[in-house]
C-alpha cells in the first residue's frame, strides 16, 4: 500500500480542462473521473489493458504518435486532446471496420439494446458504413450447457480471454489464427461444452461487449449484462 | 583467455595461413549451396589432393560473396579472380580451375574483381564474408576477432564504449533507424538487476537476406558485437531470435557459440574478468510480426507473438519486464569495426545523418542481383546501373521498391537521389532492412501494391482493428481495381483509410502497411485511373486485362 | 405552393419499415396535406414517375429486379433515403451472404420443401450471389437505420425534409430495434 506521503499528484490538461492524476493512473481513468468521455471497447475496468481496439487514442502535445488512453499513464504537464475532428473521424472508421468485418445483424441479436458496438456506433454517428461488407465467416458454438458463443458477432476485444485468465484463473479462452482469420477458441479449439477447464462461471459472458457470448434461452434484445465491475475490482484487489 | 593469449592464437593462425600460397574460396552460403556449391567444394578439394598440393593450396568453405545471380561462386587467390556459375556436374571444368591457379584464369567462367559490382562496394559489415570459414573460430580470431571485446573489457569503461557508439552516429539497421548509441545509453541507465541483449534475426521482409548472409558467413562478428553491447549496458544474458527458415544460420550460430564458450570468449568470466554473458538461440516460427520488437520479446517469453503498446519501451521494460537492448543483426555487425577503428572513422563514411554503410539485397529486374554493401548516400542510379549492371534486355527503368512491405515505390525522377534514411523517407519510402527491388517498364504498379498489401494483410497479427480489418479492406479495394471493378472514389478511400491505418495501428506493421499503396497512388496515379476507367491493365499483369468481359457481368 | 412529390419503394425487406411509416398515425394527416404520394406499395401506381423529390427505400438489393429498379429510381429522385437496416446494411437478407447461393436455394427449395421441389426459375427475378445495401450500388443521400426505424424517427425525417432541411440523424438513429 502506498503511503500518503508518497502519493504524488500530477496535474495535466485534457481537452483544455485542468485535471489531477494520482500515481499510476491512466489518462482514461483521469478522464472518466472528470466526466470526460473517451470511447473504449477493449478496455474493461479491472482487467489488464491491451490497447488493442484503438478507439481511445488521444493526442498528446509534443508526441507525434497517438496514444491509447487506456494504457498510457498520466504524466505531469501533459496536454491531452481527447476530442478533435480528426480523432472523431478515426473512431468512426474503427467502428465502421468492425461493422464490416463479420455479421452484426442487430435486428436478430439477443444483445441488441445492450450492446457496446451498437451504442458506440450511435454515439459516434455511424449510421452506415462506407466500406464493403466482408462477411468473414465464423462458427457458432452452442455446445455449452448455459452459454452460446456466436463468433459472427465477436469483435476480438479479448475481454473474455482476460477475465477467464486473470480473474477466474481458468484460461479457457484463447486466440487462434492471425489477422482477419483470428478466432477466439475454447481450450485447444474443442467445443466449449467439452472444455475441461471451464468452470461455468459466466464471467466471460458478462464482460462480452457484444452479442458473441450470451446466455442460452434469451430472445432478441433480452440479453442484459449484469454489472460485474464491483466484483471484478474486488477480486483484483485480493489478487494483488 | 586473456587478451595476450588471444593475440597468440591469432598470431599462430596467421603463421599457419602464410604457408598457404594459394586459396580457392568456395561460397557455401545458402544461395550457392542451393546450386550445389558443396559438391563443387568437394571436387575442388579432391582435385587439389590428387595433385598433392594440400600444403600450399587450400580449398576453403566460406560465406556469401554477394553476386547471388551467378552462383556457385568461387574466388581464386592470389590470382584474384572470381568464378561464376561453376557446374557442379563437370569435374573437367573444376579440374581446369585447379590447373590454372598459377596461370591464366579459365575464361568462360572468370569474372574480374574490377567490375563495379565488386569494386564500388565498401565492405565493413561484410568484410569477412567470403573470406573466412564461418565454422572455424580460429579463422575469425586470425583476422583480429574478439580483440575488440577483450580490449573493451580489459581497458575501457562501460560508459566509454557507449560514448564511442553514440559518437559514431550508427543507426539501427532493422528498419527504424533509431540511433544505436542512444538506445544503448538508455538501457545502460535503466534501473534493474537483470538486463538482456537481444539480437533480432527474424528478417521477415520478403526477398531480404542481408542478415542471413551475415549470420551464415560471419557469425562470430555478430556474437562479438552482442557481447560488447552486453558489456556496455551491463547485461548478462543474450538471445538471438532467428527464424526457423534459416537452419544454416542457426546451426552456424550454435557452433560459433560453443566454440566461443570453450575459449572463454562468451559465457562465464569472459577474458578472465568479472563480466559474464551467455547467449542462447531462440527460433521463431516465421510470423512476420515477430520481428517487431515487443512481439519478439513476447515470443521469447513463450507468449503468443503479438505486439504490446509502447511505452513502456523495451529499453526500460522488455524481456521479463527487465531493461532489454534489442538490435538488428547488421547493427551488431557494425560494432566491432567501430570499436576497432574508432567513431571518427565510422562517422567519416556516409552522409550527414546516416553514417557508415548499408547492406542491400538488390533484386528484381537488374542484371546483377545479389548482396551489396555501399556507403550511405550512394546514388540510386549507381546502385541500379553501375553495381546492378542495369536493366536486362535494354528495358526501361520504372521504379525501385525499398523497405519491403513497409516501404514504397520510388519513381525515375529520384534516380539521382543519394540513398539514406532521410532521403528515402522524403521520397515516400523507407530504408527498412535493405531490400531493394528494381522494376522495369513492364511492372504494373497496382499489381505491385496489391502484392505487398496481400502480404501485410496475411501477416497482420489481428490484435488491433485498424490493421486487422483495414489491411483487408485496402487489399480488397486493390483487388477490385485490378479486376476492372474499381471506381474513382476508391482512390480517395484508399488514401483516407490508408492514412487512418497508419495513424491508429498499434505497431509498425500496421503503421507502415499502407505505404506501398500510398506511394504508388502518389507517383503512378495514372495507372490506377487507367485500371478504373479503361478496365484494363496496360502491362497485362492484372486480371482485368485477361478477361475484359467480367466488368459487364458484375 | 407545389406539394412535395414523394415515393416509397419496397425491395428486399419485410415491409416492417412501411408499417413503421404507417405507425406515424394521426401525424400522417399533417404530412399528407403537404405531399403528393406519387408511387408506393401503398398506392396504386404502376409506373415510377419522373421528378420525384424524395424516395424512401425499404429493403436491400437481392435480385436483378431490385438492381434495375434502384437504378431507375435513383435517376428519377432528388433525395434518395435508405430507410431501415436492410436498405442501410443489408441486414437479415444479407445473412445469406455467408453461404453460396446455390446452397441457400437448395436448403430452401429442396431440403426443406414438402412439395414442388426445386428453386423457382420462371417468372421470378433471379437472385444475385450477394445481397448488398443500396449505397454499394447507387448514391444514397440519407441513411435512416433501425429495424425498423421508429415512427418518430421517420416523422422527424419527413418533417425536416418538408421544412427544407436535411435532417441530422447522426446520433438519433441506431442499428436494430
Ligand atoms: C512488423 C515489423 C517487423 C520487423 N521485422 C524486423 C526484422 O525482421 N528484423 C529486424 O531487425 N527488425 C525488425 N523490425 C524492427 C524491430 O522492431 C526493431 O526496431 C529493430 O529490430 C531494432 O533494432 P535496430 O535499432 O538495430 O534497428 C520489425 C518491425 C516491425 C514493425
Ligand atoms: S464461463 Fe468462466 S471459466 Fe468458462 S470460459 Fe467463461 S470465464 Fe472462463
Ligand atoms: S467473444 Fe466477446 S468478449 Fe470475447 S473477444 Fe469476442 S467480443 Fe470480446
Ligand atoms: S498493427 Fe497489425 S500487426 Fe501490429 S498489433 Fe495491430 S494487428 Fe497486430
Ligand atoms: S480501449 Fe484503449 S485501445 Fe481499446
Amino acid at each position: 500500500m502506498p503511503e500518503i506521503s508518497h502519493y504524488q499528484v500530477k496535474t495535466l490538461t485534457i481537452d483544455g480542462k485542468e485535471v489531477c492524476a494520482s500515481e499510476h493512473q491512466t489518462i482514461l481513468e483521469v478522464a472518466r473521473e472528470n466526466n470526460i468521455d473517451i470511447p473504449t471497447l477493449c478496455y474493461f475496468n479491472g482487467l489488464n489493458g491491451v490497447g488493442a481496439c484503438r478507439l481511445c487514442l488521444v493526442e498528446v502535445k509534443g508526441n507525434n504518435k497517438l496514444l491509447p488512453a487506456c494504457v498510457t499513464q498520466a504524466q505531469e504537464g501533459m496536454e491531452v486532446t481527447a476530442h478533435s475532428p480528426q480523432l472523431h473521424e478515426y473512431r468512426k472508421l474503427i467502428i465502421e471496420l468492425l461493422l464490416t468485418e463479420r455479421s452484426h445483424v442487430c435486428a436478430v441479436c439477443v444483445s441488441s439494446g445492450h450492446c457496446e458496438l451498437q451504442s458506440l456506433a450511435q454515439k459516434l454517428g455511424v449510421n452506415h458504413v462506407t466500406l464493403p461488407y466482408l462477411h468473414e465467416q465464423c462458427k457458432a458454438d452452442g455446445s455449452h450447457r448455459h452459454f452460446v458463443a456466436d463468433h459472427n458477432r465477436c469483435v476480438l476485444c479479448t475481454r473474455c480471454m482476460r477475465v477467464c485468465d486473470e480473474i477466474e484463473g481458468a484460461h479457457t479462452w484463447d486466440i487462434t489464427g492471425r489477422g482477419i482469420r483470428s478466432r477466439m477458441i475454447t481450450d485447444m479449439g474443442e467445443p466449449w461444452g467439452d472444455s475441461e477447464t471451464c468452470t461455468n462461471c459466466g464471467k466471460c459472458v458478462s464482460v462480452c461487449p457484444v452479442g458473441a457470448l450470451v446466455e442460452k434461452g434469451k430472445a432478441v434484445a433480452e440479453m442484459t449484462k449484469p454489472n460485474f465491475l464491483p466484483y471484478l475490482i474486488q477480486m483484483r484487489g485480493k489478487g494483488q | 583467455m586473456t587478451l595476450d593469449e588471444l593475440q597468440e592464437i591469432a598470431e599462430s593462425e596467421r603463421e599457419a595461413q602464410k604457408k598457404i600460397t594459394h586459396r580457392i574460396n568456395v561460397s557455401v552460403a545458402a544461395g550457392c549451396l542451393s546450386l550445389h556449391s558443396d559438391v563443387v567444394f568437394n571436387i575442388l578439394h579432391e582435385e587439389v589432393k590428387k595433385r598433392g598440393m594440400e600444403e600450399s593450396c587450400k580449398v576453403k568453405a566460406v560465406g556469401c560473396m554477394g553476386l547471388c545471380a551467378a552462383g556457385p561462386l568461387v574466388r581464386s587467390e592470389p590470382q584474384h579472380t572470381y568464378y561464376r556459375g561453376l557446374p557442379p556436374d563437370s569435374p573437367e571444368v573444376l579440374s581446369a580451375i585447379v590447373d590454372s591457379i598459377n596461370g591464366r584464369p579459365v575464361p568462360e567462367f572468370a569474372l574480374s574483381p574490377e567490375i563495379p559490382f565488386f569494386a564500388a562496394q565498401k565492405r565493413i559489415v561484410l568484410e569477412n564474408c567470403g573470406e573466412i570459414d564461418p565454422e572455424r573460430i580460429e579463422d575469425y580470431i586470425g583476422v583480429g576477432g574478439y580483440q575488440s571485446l577483450l580490449t573493451c573489457i580489459a581497458k575501457r569503461s562501460r560508459e566509454d564504449v557507449v560514448q564511442e557508439i553514440i559518437k559514431s552516429g550508427l543507426r539501427g539497421r532493422g528498419g527504424g533507424g533509431y540511433p544505436t548509441g542512444l538506445k544503448w545509453s538508455m538501457v545502460a541507465k535503466a534501473a534493474g538487476e537483470q538486463k538482456y541483449v537481444i539480437c533480432n534475426a527474424d528478417e521477415g521482409d520478403p526477398g531480404a537476406f542481408m542478415d542471413r548472409s551475415v549470420l551464415e558467413s560471419d557469425p562470430h562478428r555478430v556474437l562479438e558485437g552482442m557481447a560488447i553491447a552486453a558489456y556496455a549496458v551491463a547485461a548478462t544474458k543474450g538471445y538471438i531470435y532467428c527464424r526457423a527458415e534459416y537452419p544454416l544460420a542457426v546451426k552456424r550460430l550454435k557452433v560459433a557459440i560453443r566454440q566461443a564458450e570453450k575459449l572463454g570468449l562468451l559465457g562465464k568470466r569472459i577474458g578472465e574478468s568479472d563480466f559474464s554473458f551467455e547467449v542462447e538461440v531462440r527460433i521463431g516460427a516465421g510470423a512476420f510480426v515477430c520481428g517487431e520488437e515487443t512481439a519478439l520479446i513476447a515470443s521469447v517469453e513463450g507468449e503468443r507473438g503479438v505486439p504490446r503498446p509502447r511505452p513502456p519501451f523495451p529499453a526500460y521494460s522488455g524481456l521479463n519486464h527487465c531493461p532489454t537492448l534489442l538490435n538488428n543483426v547488421e547493427t551488431f555487425a557494425n560494432i566491432v569495426p567501430i570499436v576497432r577503428n574508432g567513431a571518427e572513422w565510422f562517422a567519416s563514411i556516409g552522409t550527414d545523418k546516416s553514417k557508415g554503410t548499408k547492406v542491400f539485397a538488390l533484386v528484381g529486374d537488374v542484371v546483377n542481383t545479389g548482396l551489396i554493401e555501399v556507403p550511405m548516400g550512394m546514388k540510386l542510379r549507381d546502385l541500379v546501373y553501375s553495381l546492378g549492371g542495369g536493366i536486362p534486355d535494354n528495358k526501361k527503368f520504372k521504379a525501385v521498391q525499398t523497405g519491403g512491405p513497409s516501404g514504397g515505390c520510388i519513381p525515375e525522377q529520384f534516380l539521382d537521389m543519394g540513398v539514406d534514411y532521410e532521403s528515402l523517407m522524403s521520397a515516400g519510402s523507407i530504408m527498412g532492412s535493405g531490400g531493394m527491388i528494381v522494376m522495369d517498364e513492364t511492372a504494373c504498379m497496382v499489381d505491385v501494391a496489391k502484392f505487398f498489401m496481400d502480404f501485410t494483410r496475411d501477416e497482420s497479427c489481428g490484435k488491433c482493428i485498424p490493421c486487422r480489418v483495414g489491411t483487408t479492406q485496402l487489399h480488397g479495394m486493390l483487388e477490385r481495381i485490378s479486376e476492372g471493378k474499381g471506381r474513382m472514389e476508391d482512390l480517395d478511400t484508399l488514401e483516407r483509410l490508408g492514412n487512418m491505418v497508419k495513424r491508429t495501428a498499434l505497431c509498425g506493421l500496421g503503421q507502415t502497411a499502407p505505404n506501398p499503396v500510398s506511394s504508388t497512388v502518389r507517383y503512378f496515379r495514372d495507372e490506377y485511373v487507367q485500371h478504373i476507367t479503361n478496365k484494363t491493365c496496360a502491362q497485362g499483369k492484372c486480371p482485368c486485362s485477361k478477361a475484359p468481359s467480367t466488368a459487364a457481368g458484375k | 405552393m407545389d406539394k412535395a412529390r414523394i415515393a416509397t419503394l419496397w425491395l428486399d425487406g419485410c415491409s416492417g419499415c412501411h408499417m413503421s411509416l404507417l405507425d406515424i398515425d394521426e401525424r400522417l394527416l399533417d404530412i399528407a396535406s403537404a405531399i403528393e404520394l406519387v408511387f408506393s406499395p401503398l398506392v396504386d401506381n404502376k409506373e415510377f414517375p419522373e421528378n420525384v423529390d424524395l424516395t424512401l427505400v425499404e429493403g436491400a438489393l437481392a435480385n436483378e429486379e431490385d438492381i434495375e429498379k434502384i437504378k431507375m429510381v435513383r435517376a428519377r429522385t432528388k433525395l434518395l433515403v435508405a430507410l431501415g437496416d436492410c436498405a442501410v446494411t443489408g441486414n437479415v437478407p444479407a445473412m445469406r451472404n455467408n453461404f453460396v447461393l446455390a446452397d441457400v436455394l437448395h436448403r430452401g427449395y429442396v431440403d426443406n420443401a414438402t412439395a414442388n421441389c426445386g428453386p423457382p426459375v420462371h417468372e421470378v427475378p433471379q437472385l444475385e450471389p450477394k445481397v448488398i445495401p443500396l449505397h454499394e450500388l447507387v448514391a444514397v443521400d440519407l441513411f435512416v437505420p433501425g429495424c425498423p426505424p421508429s415512427a418518430d424517427l421517420i416523422f422527424f425525417v419527413l418533417s425536416e425534409v418538408l421544412a427544407g432541411r436535411i435532417p441530422d440523424l447522426s446520433t438519433r438513429s441506431h442499428f436494430g430495434n
